[in-house]
Order: C-alpha cells, then sequence, then structure tokens
C-alpha cells in the first residue's frame, strides 16, 4: 500500500507500470466525514476529508497494489490515470459523478450514472439517504 | 479469420478521435456529426439486443460503426450508498442483486472482505460449499449467456436449449439456498444453511444430461458455417488494449492472456482442485462464444470434484460474536434469544480497517473494496463490477463493424447491467 500525493500520483502509477502493474483494476473514492481520528494513515500522511483509492494487479508478480490519495475537501481535484491507463475512463468518471472529485486531464468529465442534470453527488456523506416514510394505517384513520 | 490489420494499439489512448465517441446526451441532440456523411443514431435503451437498458450512442458512416459511446445508468439505485446503511449481516441480501445473473459471486466478494476485517477462519465445509455454489451458478450463468448469445444472432433454439438448462440450475440452487435468484446465501462467517439432504444425487442428475448437451451445442453451433460467418473476425480487441482497459474475464482470455484467479491467484480451495484455464487466440466473438461453452465443461469437472472431496463438519464458523445461535436454543436459553435479536438488529462490530478481495465471476474479476470504521455497518462498501469495466471495451469492439455486428459484439461482451449501474 502507498499513499501519494495527488501531485506525485501519475508519476508513482507509471513507475509501477514499468515494474510490471499492467492493469489498473478500479479508481474508487472513500468520504472519511465525520469518522473521527484515523490511525491507519503512516504518521506522515495528513488525513483528508477525501480519500481516492487506485488498485493496480501485477499479474507476473500475482499481486495487487492500493494507493490511497489523500483530498482536501477544499479543492478536491486529482489528475487523471487516463493517459497511463485509458481504462480508469469509468471509474474516474463514477467517482466525480459520486463525490464530486474532479479529474484534471480527463477527456470526459461527465455524469456517468446519475442524470446529467443531477445536484450534488449522492455518495457524499452529508447527502442524505432519501426515505420514503411508512404509512401504516390509511390517512385519517385515528384509531 | 478475416484479412483484417489488427488495430493498433494506440488507439485505446486517443482522446478525441478515437472508436469512444465523446459526447453528452444534451449535446447529442444538436449534434454534428464529424463529416458530412455520418450520422448519430441511438440504439437503445429498450432495444432487446442490448441485454437491459444498456443505450448506445453510434455515429455511422451508412452502415459502418465509427464510434460509439455506451451510456448507462439507467438502473442506478444507488446500491453502494445503501450498503452503508446496512449491517454486515442485511449487507449480502443488498449486493446479490448487482449481478442478477451471478449473484453468487457478488455474495462471496462481499463476504470475504467482510472474513478479512474480522479475521475469521472458516471451517472446510463452509469453503466447499461456497466453491460448489459458485460453480453451480457459473454454469448458470454461462447457460443464460449462451441461450441470449443465440437468441441475438438468430439461433433461437439455442436461446430455448439454453433457457431450458438454466432452469434445471436454478431449480436445484433453489433447493439448496431457498430462492432461485438473489440467494442471500453466502454471508460473512459461512453459509446460510447446510446442503439439504439428497443434494449429492441432486447435482449429479443435474450434470448428467448437461455434459451430453454441451455435446449438441457444439454440433448445433459451433461448427456451423452462418455462425462462424457471423461470430469470426467480428469485435476484435487485442491482450495489451485489454490490459490497458483493465478488462478482466473471458474478454481477456479470449485474447490469449491466460489470467484467471482461480488459478493464478487462488481463493477459497481452488489451488486444490484441476481444471483448465480456457483461452483464446484471436479476441473475437468466436472466441468469447467457445470460451464460455467450455468454462461449462471446467466448471462441470470442477463441481465433480467437489462432490468428490467435500469434507464433513460445519458449515459456518462458530464464532458467537457472528454467527447467530441454532433455532432450538432460543427455545430454551433467554440468552440465546437476546444473542440471535441483537445480531439481526444491532449487528457485529466489524474491526476498523479497509480491505480488497476479488473473486473471479463469470465476467471477471470481481472486487469488493470495504472500509471499516470500527462500527457494525460498512463505511463504505464499494463493488469493483466486471461488467462496468468491460463495457469501456465495447466502442473498440465496435469500431468499423456493421450495425448488424454490433449486436453479436454487445452479446460477447455479456454485460449485466444491475452490475454496471448499480
Amino acid at each position: 500500500m502507498l499513499h501519494p500525493t495527488p501531485a506525485e500520483l501519475p508519476g508513482t502509477v507509471e513507475a509501477l507500470r514499468h515494474a510490471g502493474y499492467l492493469q489498473c483494476l478500479d479508481v474508487c473514492a472513500v468520504d472519511y466525514l465525520g469518522a473521527g481520528h484515523r490511525d491507519d494513515l503512516p504518521p506522515d500522511v495528513e488525513a483528508q476529508r477525501f480519500e481516492v483509492v487506485v488498485t493496480l494487479i501485477s499479474h507476473q508478480a500475482r499481486g495487487r497494489i492500493r494507493l490511497r490519495v489523500q483530498v482536501p475537501e477544499e479543492e478536491p481535484r486529482l489528475p487523471t490515470l487516463f493517459d497511463l491507463f485509458p481504462g480508469t475512463e469509468n471509474p474516474e468518471r463514477e467517482v466525480f459523478d459520486m463525490f464530486g472529485i474532479a479529474f484534471d486531464g480527463h477527456p470526459d468529465m461527465t455524469r456517468i450514472l446519475m442524470p446529467e442534470d443531477w445536484e450534488g453527488h449522492p455518495l457524499r456523506k452529508d447527502y442524505a439517504v432519501g426515505i420514503v416514510p411508512v404509512r401504516f394505517k390509511a390517512a385519517g384513520d385515528t384509531r | 479469420m478475416s484479412a483484417e490489420a489488427p488495430p493498433s494499439p494506440g488507439r485505446v489512448y486517443a482522446r478525441g478521435d478515437g472508436p469512444v465517441l465523446r459526447l453528452s446526451e444534451s449535446e447529442a441532440l444538436t449534434a454534428v456529426p464529424s463529416s458530412p456523411e455520418r450520422m448519430i443514431i441511438n440504439m437503445g435503451p429498450q432495444h432487446p439486443s442490448t441485454h437491459g437498458v444498456l443505450r448506445l450512442l453510434l455515429e455511422l458512416d451508412g452502415e459502418t460503426v465509427t464510434r460509439c459511446k455506451p451510456i448507462i445508468g439507467y438502473l442506478h439505485t444507488g446500491m453502494e450508498k445503501t450498503g452503508e446503511t446496512l449491517t454486515y449481516l442485511q449487507g449480502p441480501t443488498n449486493v446479490t442483486r448487482m449481478d442478477y445473473a451471478s449473484p453468487l459471486f457478488t455474495e462471496l466478494a462481499f463476504a470475504t472482505a467482510t472474513e478479512t476485517l474480522l479475521g475469521l477462519e472458516l471451517p472446510p465445509r463452509a469453503t466447499w460449499i461456497r466453491m460448489l455454489m459458485c460453480e453451480l451458478n457459473r454454469i448458470g450463468s454461462h447457460l443464460l449467456f449462451q441461450a441470449t448469445n443465440g437468441m441475438d444472432l438468430g439461433a433461437v433454439s439455442m436461446m430455448l436449449y439454453g433457457w431450458r438448462e438454466r432452469e434445471e440450475v436454478l431449480r436445484l440452487l433453489e433447493q439448496i439456498t431457498g430462492l432461485r435468484m438473489n440467494h442471500n446465501y453466502i454471508r460473512p462467517g459461512g453459509v446460510a444453511a447446510d446442503l439439504p439432504d439428497g443434494w449429492r444425487d441432486d447435482t449429479l442428475r443435474l450434470l448428467e444430461p448437461i455434459g451430453g448437451r454441451l455435446d449438441e451445442y457444439d454440433a448445433l453451433l459451433t461448427g456451423q458455417p452462418i455462425w462462424r460467418e457471423r461470430l469470426q473476425g467480428v469485435g476484435v480487441i487485442s491482450a495489451e488494449e485489454c490490459l490497458a482497459l483493465g478488462v478482466t474475464g473471458p474478454i481477456l482470455r479470449s485474447t490469449g492472456y491466460s489470467w484467471d484467479l482461480r488459478r493464478h491467484m487462488p481463493y477459497l480451495d481452488y489451488d486444490r482442485l484441476s481444471f483448465d484455464v480456457i483461452c483464446g487466440t484471436y479476441g473475437d466473438s468466436f472466441d468469447r462464444y467457445a470460451i464460455r461453452l467450455n468454462e461449462i465443461r471446467e466448471s462441470i469437472r470442477l463441481v465433480r470434484q467437489i462432490l468428490e472431496g467435500m469434507p464433513p463438519g460445519d458449515y459456518r464458523v462458530q464464532d458467537k460474536k457472528v454467527t447467530p445461535p441454532p433455532r432450538g436454543r432460543i427455545d430454551e436459553s433467554m440468552e440465546a434469544l437476546i444473542h440471535h435479536f441483537k445480531i439481526f438488529t444491532e449487528g457485529f462490530k466489524v474491526p476498523a480497517g479497509e480491505v480488497y478481495a476479488a473473486v473471479e465471476s463469470p465476467r471477471g474479476e470481481l472486487g469488493c473494496y470495504m472500509v471499516s470504521d470500527g462500527g457494525p455497518k460498512p463505511l463504505r462498501m464499494h463493488i469493483r463490477a466486471p461488467s462496468f469495466i468491460n463495457l469501456q471495451a465495447l466502442p473498440y469492439l465496435l469500431e468499423g463493424r456493421l450495425v448488424a455486428d454490433a449486436v453479436a459484439i454487445i452479446s460477447s461482451v455479456d454485460p449485466i447491467m444491475g452490475e454496471v449501474d448499480r
């Protein structure tokens, strides 16, 4: 597991690709809003609200590696990995759609799962889960 | 094989002028095609060959597809968000609805991730039941592919045969899990119930005819000139492109690249079973069809070995923290009743941490990335859905092919939209 900064991310991924990590399996994000103190990060990494997790696989070494990038709330931006692994196009769009984290240099930074005119980013912790209240009695019946 | 030149490896890195039509839905209404001979049309989302609600924007030059954009999200129900509101025991009911053709694999990925965080060691029987169920499910899923692939290409009898055999598989799954689909059978800590009486005979009775019928499919389709004409050389992709695009599963193996998690990064007890990894040569639709057909044979081989080696013992871990007490105890013990109630209302706490667990689903690497903050519900539950990633290969498979081939190509990608949109 590695903890690059947003600026270091493309360089780290490129170095790993040269080291045999030939496939990028996944890009996803986590919103740590309200998660409290986090002791799973090394001391030199400052925890931020968002974390983008990139998973690479090396078929030769038969192992996966995770890159956890801390992304600040004030500036949710990252450089894209499209030029290294074009397969990150859809996952990066999903992260943008669900968390509002934009990827600089991405060829098509638009929503993917939600409608284009949707407001908000559903997987953020401050985005409420919609609840339809269950009515157990017909309206007006007070018994 | 057709005499076409292999696709250049650089096309997946193209931005503006590549085979991917990067155009938003609102722009598409007024978009001007890249040349006057071309036009942009819409295929789906309500098209019988789009396997659910896949919508494609196609840029055509006459009958030839030049660029394409898959538009997804019509089935999006926010299952990852829902997953954050469910306890670890309720989680499988949610994730099982993602890939509805092979639900047990998503349950397995979810359960494996949870167990890794908990540090649970499964009893051997639970592991082997999971393998049995997954291989039966793989047979069912690939039979579904054979059926829909046949239907899309006009081989209607294949559709009926594939559906008929899949029904037999579903009947056995129903007998074991109680449900035809969305089983919620593989749960953190083991499986929901032990195998029912007579499961061995029923499984053998299922496998017996399917082997022979696979040979019938071979006779019906594999050697048939029309079938080969429509699939061979159609939708070609190279191994380099698959790797760059993150594509896994039968599409990656069709290029001759041997990669199967069951073999190369074994999970459960797959390293104790013998099977072949089926690979293609040309990376075309025909190879993908043949791989899936032969994977059914390999799965039958695996199920037979599992029948031989099924160990006795417990079907779930006896850790009081995650395992509810047996039904009989609840009637006689107040503590057992409270214990049962607590597990099903409050759930069990999982140590803080993050984990990625992956299994080889019939469509490729299915991963579950889970983050726990130490509570009874995951902080984040993300499913790496193989169909979602594999769909990125579609524009490259379609480039330069006719609209009539598009149906064959979509079918050969075998996307399950429930998993794509989640």
